[in-house]
């Protein structure tokens, strides 16, 4: 579905976008106030950039030395070109070790190659831990809208009248926020302590030192990583940085913008497998995924950098009002809106480029400032240059456009059909204007009319 | 001074009002004031809708018809925002209204006088691309008679965006109720701005409801001695 037709359906839920409105303005005032209280904010978005793209352009060597530094932590490194390919290795690994069912720590990059779908069909049920994923896991209509808060398009009554229904079993519960996250406390810590295999994500992984890191809010994902005896952990290639010293620099970034937290309550850091501590058996799944693809890009490959702390789509206008659905994809708001054409292929998702208003919010807060309007605007190119004929409707009026722009005396004749509602110009701006707003009355000359009548005669 | 008046096309053909009201603010303030007849379109809206291949033309005929001039200003923040940034040589020389009154005549009260309740939407052209801050709200301060009201969520996004006010129109009229919202509880006579485009959807919308709430550009109230 296109993104306008999708955007249709989900503006016409109210509280859908009472729910995400809501939601946003609060994280959004909360995230400006954590951002004022640093005054090298800006020089440290300067640095988290500088970071990002060296590491991008020199990511092979990157990503080689990350592998011989965790190989030799006593790690596993899998690579995987596609998301089939590191859905077969996350199961085989777990088949191994007999699971049937493995815990999950909140990972993006494990719900853009659909691993629980296809782990089940594996046999292997895959559980997530996060108190938000889980939430979208138990209504099997649902799906994630937020990069950050999955769940972020419903509301308290809601879950409450959810999990009452799946994991309460039936039981009634108290109103407050506390005696929900209760419930889902006793039915998670159970399989802690039983399930054998873990799957993660990974905020950042250091070539440097083969230390792998997950940074949270609630600690479910600290018990995935540390209890369970086995651990897998997929990361996407991007999301290697070449230096240990570098986490200084993200780890200070990541919280104010995605939480608007100082620091966030947990940083789990692990390098390989240490005996007695932690998992004895850690592998590592590298992703592709289309970001090669990505990176041949020069403008389109900055999307890349993020570090997927939402503040893009807590900012962002239009996914105030559409919500994430709207996006089809995992990543939405205007980071979705430049990564997922890129990885998918512009044809996958055409109109996506379009789900903005280039109003520049998402640029003015984002933590590794990602020119994301300019390559929203590049894309766009892209699209129409690559994925469409030059025959369309819209395609003739730019290039008719261009040619009355292009001499004085056809840009003065269009402008007079203009004003009869005609012409050009006209037709380019009509439709879909006045459905539901007026337009102006056309003045009775033109701005050059006047002048030539009053400075010239 | 003597300086060139980028009208852009789209105020030449539907807002002449705002041209006409630069030109006499600029002439009270003792510039000279000239009209380059060559002048069409910057390309901000091919480039804009993915059509930059179209817009080179456009680009090299700005700086022939605009290249003698020492200062070229515009009633656009959106067009001049366009042309700082995809016209380099030129653009350093191309100035918002607003940027040109502070930063090059040195002016924050222009003479004018404009008894009316006025509320200010920013536009996120001004805001994000040209950052130019305080600027129109300075110079608003200083109007005689002014009751400026401050507008709620006025950093936000009109929903106007170019073609996106008709790509996406559903989207798009979203974003307008919510900022129309704001302008209503302003209980404004007038919503002002530093580009026509943000508010002719604006209007679009005041008008369809019959609010009875005018929009009008910031150089028509600058230029105002009523
Ligand atoms: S694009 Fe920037 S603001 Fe958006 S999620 Fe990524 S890092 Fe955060």
């Amino acid at each position: 579905m296109s993104f306008q037709s999708a955007a249709k359906v989900t503006l016409r839920d109210a509280q859908l976008r009472r729910n995400v409105g809501k939601a946003t303005g609060l994280i959004r005032a909360k995230r400006e106030r954590a951002v004022a209280e640093l005054p090298d904010w800006e020089a440290l978005r300067d640095a988290g950039e500088a970071i990002k793209a060296r590491t991008m352009a020199t990511l092979p060597e990157q990503l080689e030395r990350l592998e011989a530094a965790v190989t030799a932590a006593g790690g596993t490194v899998h690579w995987a070109r596609d998301g089939a390919e590191a859905n077969a290795i996350v199961a085989s690994i777990a088949k191994q070790h007999g699971a049937d069912e493995v815990i999950k720590v909140k990972s993006l990059a494990t719900d853009e190659i659909g691993m629980n779908e296809a782990l089940e069909a594996e046999g292997i049920h895959a559980l997530e831990t996060d108190l938000a994923e889980l939430i979208v896991q138990l209504d099997p209509e649902d799906k994630q809208s937020h990069i950050l808060v999955p769940a972020i398009h419903r509301n308290r009554a809601e879950i409450r009248a959810l999990f009452e229904r799946t994991i309460a079993q039936g039981q009634t519960l108290g109103y407050e926020a506390s005696a929900i996250a209760e419930a889902a406390r006793l039915h998670l810590r159970h399989k802690f302590l039983t399930v054998p295999v873990a799957v993660s994500g990974a905020n950042f992984a250091v070539a440097e030192t083969g230390t792998v890191g997950v940074v949270e809010s609630e600690g479910n994902g600290r018990m995935c990583l540390t209890l369970p005896r086995v651990l897998v952990t997929l990361m996407g290639i991007e999301k290697v940085l070449p230096a240990w010293q570098d986490l200084e620099v993200f780890l200070q970034l990541l919280p104010r913008s995605s939480t608007a937290e100082r620091m966030n309550p947990y940083t789990s850091l692990w390098t390989g497998v240490r005996e007695g501590d932690g998992p004895q058996e850690f592998h590592l799944v590298l992703l592709d995924g289309g970001r090669s693809q990505v990176l041949a890009d020069e403008v389109g490959r900055a999307a890349l950098h993020c570090i997927r702390c939402s503040a893009c789509l807590n900012v962002c206008p239009v996914y105030e009002r559409v919500g994430g659905q709207a996006y089809e994809s995992v990543y939405p708001g205007p980071i979705g809106a430049i990564l997922t054409p890129q990885l998918r292929g512009l044809g996958e998702a055409p109109s996506l480029p379009w789900a903005s208003s280039l109003c520049g919010a998402c640029y003015e807060v984002c933590p590794v400032k990602i020119d994301i309007p300019s390559i929203l605007i590049h894309l766009r190119g892209r699209v129409v240059r690559e994925e469409k004929s030059s025959l369309t409707p819209e395609a003739l009026a730019m290039k008719g456009m261009a040619a009355a722009f292009a001499t004085r005396r056809r840009y003065e004749a269009a402008q007079r059909l203009a004003r009869l509602g005609r012409g050009p110009l006209a037709k380019a701006a009509l439709p879909g204007w006045t459905a539901m707003r007026d337009l102006p009355e056309p003045p009775k000359e033109t701005f050059r009319d006047w002048w030539r009548r009053e400075r010239e005669s | 001074m003597k300086v060139a008046l980028f009208i852009t096309c789209f105020n030449d053909t539907l807002f002449p009002g705002a041209g006409k009201a630069v030109v006499r603010l600029l002439e009270r303030l003792g510039c000279q004031v000239e009209f380059p007849f060559e002048q069409t379109c910057c390309g901000q809206m091919h480039v804009n809708s993915g059509y930059a291949h179209e817009a080179g033309g456009l680009h090299e005929r700005f700086v022939r018809v605009f290249d003698e001039f020492e200062a070229v200003v515009s009633p656009s923040a959106s067009c001049v925002a366009h042309v700082r940034e995809r016209i380099p040589s030129i653009g350093p020389r191309v100035f918002e209204l607003t940027e040109f009154l502070i930063d090059e005549l040195g002016v924050v009260d222009v003479g004018a006088s404009f008894p009316h309740r006025v509320t200010f939407h920013p536009t996120c052209h001004s805001l994000r691309l040209l950052h130019v801050g305080d600027r129109p709200l300075r110079l608003l301060r200083e109007v005689r008679g002014i009751d400026l009201v401050e507008l709620d969520g006025a950093r936000e996004c009109c929903g106007f965006g170019g073609t996106f006010a008709v790509k996406n129109a559903d989207t798009s009229m979203a974003m307008l109720s919510d900022k129309v919202r704001h302008v209503l509880d302003t209980r404004a006579e007038v919503c002002t701005s530093a580009d026509t485009s943000c508010l002719m959807h604006i209007g679009g919308a005041l008008s369809r409801g019959r609010t009875g709430v005018r929009t009008m550009h910031i150089a028509e109230i600058l230029a105002a001695q009523e």
